[in-house]
C-alpha cells in the first residue's frame, strides 16, 4: 500500500499534449477513478505512472519515492489491461505465478499465493486451463489475480470490465469493489463508463484534453461540477444548459420538473415545447426547447404529454448551478 | 464482359485453376526426382546407354566414400551454424527495426539489399571480397597494423588466404550464406513479432520480466510456430544448396574442405557423369529431411496461437 503523488505530469507525443501539466494526490487505499472520454489522456497518464511511457516533464512519487526513471518492475505497480493481455501459452496457473516466479520465489511459496489470489477470484477450479480456454470474466479475474498476487503497492487497471458483457460487468463490478476493499489496495481505475466510475470511486478525477477537470467523490462530481465540461459529460442524459441574464444556467435532467410537483417553492417556472417523449417504464424521458435551448426532463409523473404540447415545468433554485459563458467555469456565489 | 457459365461452376474452375500448379510440381519437381530416384538404384553413366537396376551399391560405395563422409559433415557444420546464427542474428536485427531511430529506413534497406540480388551475383561480390591479393579485408587488416609484418596479430604473411584455408574457408562459407538468409529470416521474424500483442509484453514488463525472461517465457514461446517454420524451411534449403558454396570454393581448398553433399552430388553426377552415384548421394538424406519436416510441421501446428 502506498500514496501515489503526481507533480505537473506531462508527456507529449511529436507535439501533441496527451498529458499536460496534472497535478493529482491519491491516497493510501484509495480507488481513484480516471474518467474521461476517449483520447483525454486517462490511459496515457496510467501508462506514465506504470512505467510504460516515460513524462516529458513532472515527477511521479509512489510511496515518497521518485520512480520517473525506474522500470515499470521496480516501481511495486501491478496493471490489469483492458484486454487482460493474459499470456496465452501458459496456463492460468503460469499466468498468476510468472510475476512470482520472475521474483525467484520458492516454488512452495509460489503455489500458496496462487491458491490465495485463485481462492480470493474464485477461479481455484481453472489452474490447469489455457486461456483460450475460459470464458472472458473467468480471464479478467485471472488477470486481476495475475496483478494481486505479487501484493503491489499500487494497482492500476485499464477498462478492465469493458470486454464483458452487460451482465456480467454489473456483478464483475460489485466484486471488484468488495475484494479492493478487502485488500485495501491503492487502484487507480481507468474508464469512460461513468456508471462504472461512480460505483467504483472513491474518488474521481474527470480529464479532458489531457487534464485534470474536477477531482472529488461522486457526489461533489455529480452534484456540484466546476465547469461545464463535468457537468456535460458527468450524468446521463447530461445536464441542461440556458442562458439567461449573461449567465448559463445549467440543471439535472431530473431537476426539471412538471410545475404541478413543485407547487409553493421557490422555484422558477418555465414554459416547455415538448419535442419527443420516451417512456423507459420507471421514468419518462422528455426532449424539447425552452426558448432557444434544447433540454430534457427526467421525471416519474403520468402526464401524457405528446410532440407539439406546451408545459410548465419548474426548477428550484438550489438545483441551479451558474457558469461563465466565457471560460465554461462554474460562477460561485 | 460476362463471366462464361461453365467457369461459375466450381467444379470446373479449381482443377482449372490448380493445373498450372499441378503441372509445375509433376514435370520440375515430381518427375525429375522420380529419375533420381530410380537413377540412385541403377548404373546409368553420362557415357553408357546401358541401364541395370543394381540394387542397393550405389548408396553402399558412397558411405563407403571418406569425401562422402567428409561432405557430410560439413553439410552438417555449414547447416546448423548458419542456422543457429541466423537466429540469433535476426533476433538482434527485429530489436533494431522494431525501434523507432532515425535513419530506420536506411537501415533496413541496406539489411534487406542481399534479398534483392540474385545470390550468385551477390557471392562473385564476396569472392573480391575474400580474394587470396586482393581482398579489401586484408587490406583493411594491414592499414590497422593487424596483418603483413612480423610479430602482427594475424600474422607476417601480406594475406589472410580466406578461402585457401580450410576453418577460414568454411567460415567464409558460412558468413556468405548467413547474408544471403538473414533478411528473409528477419522478415518473418519482424511479422511474428507484430502478431504479439503489444500488451501481452507490457503485461510481462509491469510483472517484472526483465529483457531476457521476456525473451525466453514470453516472446520465443509464441514465436514458436514461426521460428520452427523459418528454421525448418531454412534448413532444408542449407542442407540442399550449393550455391554459395560452389561460386565461393567449389568444395575446396584441398582437401573438400568446404565440400558439402549438394556440390558433392553435382560434382560427382553431372561433372564426374556417374549419375547413378551422384543421385545415390543427393537422395541420401531424403528420409531423414522429410522426418524432420514432418516432426517440424507437427511443432507447427500443436503451439498454441490466439
Amino acid at each position: 500500500m502506498a500514496n501515489v503523488h503526481l507533480a505537473g505530469i506531462k508527456k507529449h507525443f511529436d507535439g501533441v499534449k496527451a498529458v499536460d501539466g496534472i497535478d493529482l494526490e491519491i491516497g493510501d487505499g484509495e480507488f481513484l477513478v480516471l474518467l474521461g472520454p476517449s483520447g483525454s489522456g486517462k490511459t496515457t497518464l496510467m501508462r506514465l505512472v506504470a512505467g510504460l511511457e516515460k513524462p516529458t516533464g513532472g515527477q511521479i512519487i509512489i510511496d515518497g519515492q521518485t520512480v520517473n526513471d525506474l522500470p515499470p518492475r521496480d516501481r511495486g505497480i501491478a496493471m490489469v489491461f483492458q484486454s487482460y493481455a493474459l499470456y496465452p501459452h501458459k496456463t492460468v496457473f503460469g499466468n498468476i505465478s510468472f510475476p512470482l516466479t520472475v521474483e525467484g520465489m520458492p516454488r512452495e511459496d509460489i503455489r500458496k499465493k496462487v491458491e490465495w489470489a485463485a481462492g480470493l477470484l474464485g477461479i481455484g477450479h481453472l489452474l490447469d486451463r489455457l486461456p483460450s480456454r475460459i470464458s472472458g470474466g473467468e480471464r479478467q479475474r485471472v488477470a486481476i489475480a495475475r496483478a494481486l498476487v505479487r501484493r503491489p503497492k499500487v494497482l492500476l487497471m485499464d477498462e478492465p470490465l469493458s470486454n464483458l458483457d452487460a451482465k456480467v460487468r454489473h456483478t464483475a463490478r460489485e466484486e471488484l469493489k468488495l475484494f479492493q476493499r478487502e485488500i485495501n489496495v491503492t487502484t487507480i481505475y481507468v474508464t469512460h463508463d461513468q456508471a462504472e466510475a461512480m460505483g467504483l470511486g472513491d474518488r474521481i478525477a474527470v480529464m479532458h484534453e489531457g487534464t485534470v477537470r474536477q477531482v472529488g467523490s461522486p457526489y461533489s462530481i455529480y452534484n456540484d461540477p466546476q465547469n461545464m465540461f463535468v457537468a456535460g459529460f458527468v450524468g446521463i442524459p447530461p445536464m441542461n444548459f440556458m442562458e439567461q441574464d449573461g449567465v448559463i444556467l445549467g440543471f439535472r435532467p431530473e431537476a426539471l420538473l412538471p410545475a404541478e410537483a413543485l407547487p409553493d417553492k421557490d422555484c422558477m417556472r418555465l414554459k416547455l415545447l415538448v419535442e419527443r417523449v420516451e417512456d423507459l417504464g420507471s421514468h419518462r424521458l422528455v426532449y424539447g426547447t425552452i426558448g432557444k435551448a434544447k433540454v430534457i426532463a427526467n421525471h416519474s409523473f403520468r402526464l401524457n404529454l405528446k410532440e407539439g404540447d406546451e408545459h410548465e415545468f419548474a426548477v428550484c433554485s438550489q438545483e441551479l448551478r451558474r457558469f461563465d459563458p466565457k471560460t465554461g467555469e462554474r460562477i460561485r456565489p | 464482359m460476362k463471366t462464361p457459365r461453365i467457369l461459375e461452376r466450381e467444379s470446373v474452375l479449381a482443377p482449372l485453376m490448380l493445373t498450372p500448379v499441378a503441372l509445375y510440381m509433376v514435370l520440375l519437381v515430381g518427375f525429375p526426382f522420380l529419375m533420381a530416384f530410380v537413377y540412385s538404384f541403377s548404373n546409368v553413366t553420362v557415357g553408357n546407354p546401358e541401364f541395370q537396376m543394381v540394387g542397393f551399391r550405389n548408396f553402399a560405395a558412397v558411405l563407403h566414400d571418406p569425401t562422402f563422409l567428409k561432405s557430410l559433415l560439413n553439410t552438417c557444420i555449414f547447416t546448423f551454424t548458419s542456422i543457429a546464427t541466423v537466429l540469433v542474428l535476426s533476433n538482434m536485427l527485429t530489436e533494431l527495426l522494431m525501434r523507432e531511430f532515425r535513419f530506420k529506413w536506411l537501415i533496413r534497406f541496406l539489411i534487406m539489399l542481399p534479398w534483392t540480388a540474385p545470390i550468385a551475383l551477390g557471392a562473385i561480390g564476396y569472392l573480391w571480397f575474400l580474394d587470396s591479393v586482393f581482398s579489401p579485408i586484408d587490406w583493411l587488416l594491414r592499414t590497422w597494423g593487424l596483418l603483413g609484418k612480423p610479430g602482427d596479430l594475424l600474422g607476417p604473411m601480406s594475406n589472410l588466404y580466406w578461402l585457401g584455408r580450410p576453418d577460414l574457408a568454411m567460415a567464409s562459407v558460412i558468413v556468405v550464406h548467413v547474408w544471403r538468409l538473414l533478411p528473409l529470416a528477419t522478415m518473418i521474424r519482424i511479422a511474428g513479432m507484430n502478431s504479439i500483442p503489444r500488451e501481452v509484453i507490457e503485461a510481462a514488463q509491469v510483472d517484472g520480466a526483465g529483457y531476457f525472461r521476456r525473451l525466453f517465457h514470453i516472446v520465443l514461446p509464441l514465436l514458436l510456430p514461426v521460428i520452427s517454420v523459418t528454421v525448418l524451411f531454412s534448413t532444408l534449403f542449407t542442407f540442399t544448396d550449393m550455391t554459395v558454396v560452389w561460386v565461393l570454393t567449389k568444395g575446396g581448398p584441398p582437401d573438400n574442405s568446404t565440400q558439402v553433399l549438394a556440390s558433392l552430388a553435382f560434382l560427382k553426377g553431372i561433372q564426374g557423369g556417374d549419375l547413378a552415384q551422384g543421385a545415390a548421394v543427393a537422395i541420401f538424406f531424403f528420409p531423414v529431411l522429410a522426418g524432420v519436416a514432418a516432426v517440424v510441421l507437427r511443432i507447427a501446428k500443436k503451439a498454441v496461437v490466439t
